[in-house]
């Protein structure tokens, strides 16, 4: 039987796109859910290995964004590149842009009935098929590396908020995606548990893993970001490095909002 | 004028207070068997005392054809688990139809649904037995007999599945949309995240439900014996005229089926309480 030209293996990124170029590219996109225009007009790159914090005020369109880039949410307008693959493409390989994006949500989102390994091991077994001995040392590498060693075994239901959080980043992972994305991951959480979690993706981040957050933690921001959007009604307002960002706000919108925060 | 309305309020702790604890105790129903085995024992002892002369007592009738009544009721318990297997299967398949994102499919399936979900039980028994052919021609070229039983049987999967084909829409709509959209995430395809991320998550919500229906349909297997089906009532009907259809029989040839039909049902509904305790802890 003759293979299939149009099925290429999923990792394989398009030929124009080199490690150098922005791994996700988002050029003036332009999102409305019904008449309310959420983005209008946004645009932004992601290097290889960059932190990106996206911060602004509730309702500014950095959720939708986010949920945009791994095709959760269609856009309306403009193009969003995900290793040089279209994501606003009817014609988009959804598998092959899910192995490359993670995401990680609010509500942790974790599967109820499924235990801490079981979450994490799920998608590669029964979605990439991946032998089943292999994803488990994995699965079981990565609890560890989220600091839930002997977590294995138990339901989500009987793990805190921060807890869970972390089996949903390990369960993105297992996935072994080129970019995360986090959807405020904190902001469902107890104060106390909050650090855990933060002191996780900081691990990621310091190991290269290119991270896009949405994120309402300031300090986690300044510290981890190596550049920083403000978006407020569907615009990015103004963007920088951290440092300059949060000390030498140019526009009166961003300055606003900082002084609400700090 | 306060006071009346006051009297009027239910006392919601009471209420559910009342509910689990005292109304639903495994003993009761213990208690209940006793009390028929007991009635009939007596019953036994009167049936060989009094021997001999003039009719027999209406208890000592009873106990003669006791047999041939329980022979009826496992055709009652035949046709129920026919009848939920057949009501399962179709209930589960019309509850996704009903969800089906193509209108061709979701309006006949929620059609379906309503119909039978919203008609009488008995009037679906005789639209059945009136719209089934008594012989079905299989395309092998033989022939399948549709007796009257098994035509009831199907008669009564059919409102059965037009409630489960409810619960399972409601279980799968009850299923919060993140997880849908963390399966998505995650390369899980629309019928993968159905099959093992939604589908199990259901099934623990709809069991106490499907158990209820499962006691409404066996309650209601002896409606078939409007048509002839010798199952426990039918077998009783036939067996009350061969003893020669003495009025006095009525009484006791019934409340013996009653308390049949009770000693069956009732730790059905007893585990169902338990079940659903057990699950609204654990969640």
């Amino acid at each position: 039987m003759p293979s299939n030209p149009e099925i290429s293996p999923h990792r394989a990124a398009p030929a124009n796109w080199t490690p150098d170029m922005p791994l996700v590219s988002i050029k003036d996109v332009h999102k409305s859910f019904g008449k309310l225009e959420v983005l209008r007009g946004v645009s932004l790159d992601v290097k290889k290995g960059e932190v990106v914090c996206i911060i602004g005020p509730s309702g500014s369109g950095k959720s939708t964004l986010i949920r945009c880039i791994n095709g959760l949410n269609d856009i309306q307008k403009g193009s969003i590149l995900v290793e040089g693959q279209e994501v606003n493409d009817p014609k988009l390989d959804k598998l092959a842009l899910r192995k490359k994006v993670g995401i990680v949500f609010q509500q942790y989102n974790l599967f109820p009935h499924k235990t801490a390994l079981e979450n994490v091991m799920m998608a590669p077994v029964k979605v990439l098929k991946e032998p089943r001995r292999e994803v488990e040392e994995r699965a079981r590498a990565l609890i560890a590396k989220v600091r839930l060693s002997g977590k294995e075994d138990v339901y989500p239901g009987h793990l805190s908020g921060g807890q869970q959080q972390r089996v949903a980043i390990a369960r993105s992972l297992a996935m072994r995606p080129d970019v995360m994305l986090f959807d405020e991951v904190t902001a469902a959480l107890d104060p106390e548990t909050v650090k855990e979690v933060l002191l996780t993706i900081k691990e990621l981040a310091a190991e290269g893993m290119t991270c896009i957050l949405v994120t309402h933690e300031m300090g986690f921001a300044r510290e981890v970001a190596d550049h920083v959007y403000f978006t407020d009604r569907g615009v990015i307002v103004e963007h920088g490095p951290p440092e300059e960002l949060f000390t030498k706000a140019k526009d009166e919108r961003t300055q606003r909002f900082l002084s609400q925060i700090f | 004028m306060k006071a009346p309305v006051k009297a009027f309020r239910i006392d919601v702790e009471a209420v559910s207070s009342f509910l689990p604890s005292r109304a639903l105790r495994g003993w009761h129903g213990i208690l209940l068997l006793a009390l028929l085995l007991t009635s009939l024992a007596i019953a036994t002892a009167h049936a060989q005392s009094g021997g001999g002369t003039g009719p027999q007592s209406p208890l000592a009738t009873l106990i003669e054809w006791i047999p041939f009544i329980l022979r009826g009721f496992l055709l009652n318990l035949g046709m129920s688990f026919l009848a939920m297997a057949i009501a399962t299967v179709l209930g589960i398949g019309l509850g996704l139809l009903q969800l089906s994102r193509t209108r061709f499919l979701s309006v006949p399936a929620w059609l379906v649904t309503h119909l039978f979900r919203n008609s009488p039980w008995l009037v679906i028994l005789f639209v059945v037995m009136l719209l089934v052919p008594f012989e079905l021609q299989l395309p092998g070229g033989g022939t399948f007999v549709m007796s009257d039983w098994l035509k009831a049987t199907f008669a009564f999967s059919l409102p059965v599945m037009a409630n489960l084909s409810e619960i399972v829409r409601g279980a799968i709509v009850s299923i919060p949309k993140g997880q849908w959209e963390s399966a998505e995430s995650l390369a899980f395809t629309h019928g993968q995240t159905l099959r093992w991320i939604i589908l199990p998550q259901c099934v623990k919500r709809a069991i106490p439900p499907w158990m209820n229906w499962y006691a409404l349909l066996a309650m209601a297997t002896p409606m078939a014996s409007i048509l002839g089906v010798r199952e426990a009532v039918g077998n009783a009907q036939a067996a009350m005229e061969a003893a020669g259809a003495r009025p006095e029989l009525l009484v006791p040839f019934y409340l013996f089926l009653l308390l049949l039909f009770f000693a069956y049902i009732y730790p059905i509904s007893i585990w169902t309480r338990m079940i659903e305790r057990k699950y609204a802890v654990e969640s």
